[in-house]
Parts: structure tokens; sequence; C-alpha cells
């Protein structure tokens, strides 16, 4: 219980003076996606069933592997910037600021691993 | 962590049943909320029968009827009864709107009749607005000016005037903002959609000067960037405003300042 005044409750702590940049980069890794998927489908597509050869020698080719790469790259900090919102709506406390970090983490995590996979079969 | 259940003392509980007309035979069961802050007792649903033959066409004239000869302890805010005022907001049937002019015919079954949602209680269908006028408030509803004032009025073109249009018919009732899950789990921090139509009101009047200052004041990832576009707010309005079409302006804004 605090004795605020109303219009003191409202203001909070004031403008953070960010959010646009959150909101665009959010916008633009939406039109990348929008292109990647498919392309991404599209190539990944050609070789599924294929045997263990096939799709390596597919792989080491420059497109399919930078499509992937930049899917996976694109698709990870989407899913970043995407999670956080969701997060920020939902919990609040301290577990909000662990739960950012945590998920900042797996993303970072989960693009270094792919894009790992992906130069071993390529290279 | 979001409470997605209401807490003990909140939870509703079956109220009284209030006998139905005599000789009526156009009756309609009317349920509402009630609450009382004086009694300690959880909200319950009272359930009420109301004699359609001798009762006003919409919500309004059904609650002030039962007000005035069932139950004169029934709480409710109500002034112009034409939807100018606003005071009248509550969910009906399910929906947030003005029980003004809202009709009784467009209610299929019984009337199920509930305070604004999410928002805490006064009394009965009297939702407690303070911190919503004061988050109103804080966007600065007025024409910010640096310029001297002229010798007669504002000049304004009527293009520009036009761009007012759909913005400033907004009456306040709050019906946007408590249908909006965004300012449910945030409204501390997010302004909702009502405060920020009337930021875009402000924003994209041509005689107004603050305008940057009113961007930077928005730009905040809760204050504006709650708003997820789910458009629970262009469906609710009860004026047929779209404040969702307003915020998606003011984020275009933002982007324009800095792209």
């Amino acid at each position: 219980m605090a004795y605020l005044t109303d219009r003191k409750r409202a203001t909070g702590m004031g403008s953070a003076k960010t959010g646009t940049a959150h909101h665009w980069s959010m916008t633009v890794s939406s039109v990348g996606l929008l292109v990647l998927v498919p392309l991404f489908i599209f190539t990944f597509g050609r070789v599924l069933g294929s045997s263990y050869e096939e799709v390596l020698a597919y792989y080491s080719r420059p497109f399919p592997a930078i499509v992937a790469a930049l899917t996976l790259v694109v698709g990870m900090m989407h899913f970043k910037n995407g999670v956080r919102v969701l997060i920020e709506d939902y919990v609040h406390g301290a577990a909000r600021e662990v739960l950012i970090i945590a998920m900042i983490c797996l993303s970072y995590a989960a693009a270094a691993t792919g894009l790992f996979a992906i130069a071993k079969i390529a290279l | 962590m979001v409470e997605l259940t209401l807490p003990k003392n909140s939870r509703i509980t079956t109220g009284k049943t209030w006998p139905k007309p005599e000789g009526a035979t156009n009756v309609r069961k009317v349920s509402i909320y009630r609450w009382n802050p004086d009694d300690g007792k959880n909200p319950q649903v009272d359930t009420y029968f109301i004699d359609m033959d001798t009762c006003g066409p919409m919500v309004l004239d059904a609650l002030i009827k039962i007000k005035n000869e069932i139950d004169p302890t029934l709480t409710f805010r109500r002034s112009c009864r034409e939807g100018i005022c606003g005071s009248c907001a509550m969910n009906i049937d399910g929906i947030n709107t003005l029980a003004c002019i809202y009709g009784l015919d467009e209610i299929k079954g019984d009337i199920k009749i509930y305070p604004l949602p999410h928002m805490p209680v006064v009394k009965d269908l009297i939702p407690d607005l303070t911190h919503f006028y004061a988050q109103h408030a804080s966007i600065m509803p007025w024409l910010e000016t640096k310029t001297n004032r002229p010798a007669k009025e504002w000049k304004q073109s009527i293009e520009d005037r036009k761009k007012l249009d759909g913005l400033y018919e907004c009456v306040m009732c709050a019906s946007c903002s408590t249908s909006c899950p965004s300012y449910w789990w945030n409204g501390d921090r997010y302004l909702g959609p009502a405060a920020l139509l009337h930021a875009y009101r402000w924003i994209i009047d041509s005689r107004d000067e603050a305008t940057g200052e009113r961007l930077d004041d928005l730009e905040d990832p809760f204050k504006l960037y709650r708003c997820h576009t789910i458009m629970n707010c262009a469906k609710t309005c009860p004026k047929g405003l779209n404040p969702a079409k307003a915020i998606a302006e003011i984020k275009k804004m933002m982007v324009e300042r800095v792209v």
C-alpha cells in the first residue's frame, strides 16, 4: 500500500523511450521469414526421403545451405523477440527477467547448434 | 503471473431469485451480478423477471425498471440515456457495451449483466475507473501549442478536420480497454485502447504542436506496444470506433521517425 496519486500511478516511471526498434525488428524478420520459409520448404522438400549421400551432396551446394542457415538464424531471432513479448505479457515480477534471459540463451544456442550442423554438412 | 482464476473472495455464487410479476404474460429473465462491499459476502448473481409489456426497449430501461419496481438496492451508473455520456457501460450478454443503446431484442434467451471485466468493483455494476481516467489524463488530452495564440481561432483545413472523425466521438466508456486481454494482464502499465485512441486524436490534430513529445511519451514497450492487434476493442466499441487502427497509426508514425 502506498499513498500515490492516481496520476502518479498512471505515469509510473515514464516512457522507456524504446520499443520501436523491437517492433521494427519483428516486422523485418516477419517479412524475411515470409520469403525464407517457402524457400526452405522448397529446398528441404526436394531431398526429403533421399539417401544420406544425396542429402550431403545437395546441402554442399551454396543455395540450399545458405537458405537453411538464414531461415534458422532469422527464425531464431524472430522467436527470441516474439517469446520476449509473450513473457512480458503473461509473467510478472522477477520470474519475467529470469525467463527472458533463459529464452535469449536458448535462442542463441539453438541458432548456433543449427549453424554448426549446416556448416558440417555443407563444408 | 497472470491470474486465470478469480481470487477466493471474488468467486461468484448464486444469489436471490426474485418472484415473477403477477399476471404478466411476456416475461424475461434477467441475471445480474451483485456485490456489496459492506456485507463481506462474495459476489452473487441475482435473478429477476421483468414484464416486457411494461418495459422500455433498452437494457438500461430494464435495469431502471428493476430498480424502481423490484429491488431499489441495485446499483449502476447512468446519465444521458442516449450513448453520449458513457456512464452505463457494462458487460451485457458477454459484450462490453452501453446499456442505454443496447436493445433487449438484440439478446437471445436470458439477459445476463455483469460489470466491465477485470476492473475493481465499487458496488454491483459499478467498476472503479480511477486508473483508467488517470491514464487518459496522462496522454494530455488537450491542445498543446508553442506558437503565440492567434487573434481569433486556431485554423484547421476541412481535410485536416476530417482526420479527427472516428476519434473525437469516443465517450470514454471503457468498454474497449476492459475487453482487451493485454489491458487485463498489464493494465497498470499499458495505456489501453481508449487512452491510445485519444492520444492519436491529439497526435493527428494539425493544430497541435507537441507531436514529438506525445510520441516520445508513448514510446514504451508497455504503454503502447502491448497492443497485439487482438481487435476486441474495435469489435466491442458501442460507438463503432476502431481504437486498434488508431494504435496501428501511432506505431506507423513511430517507425517513420526512425526508418
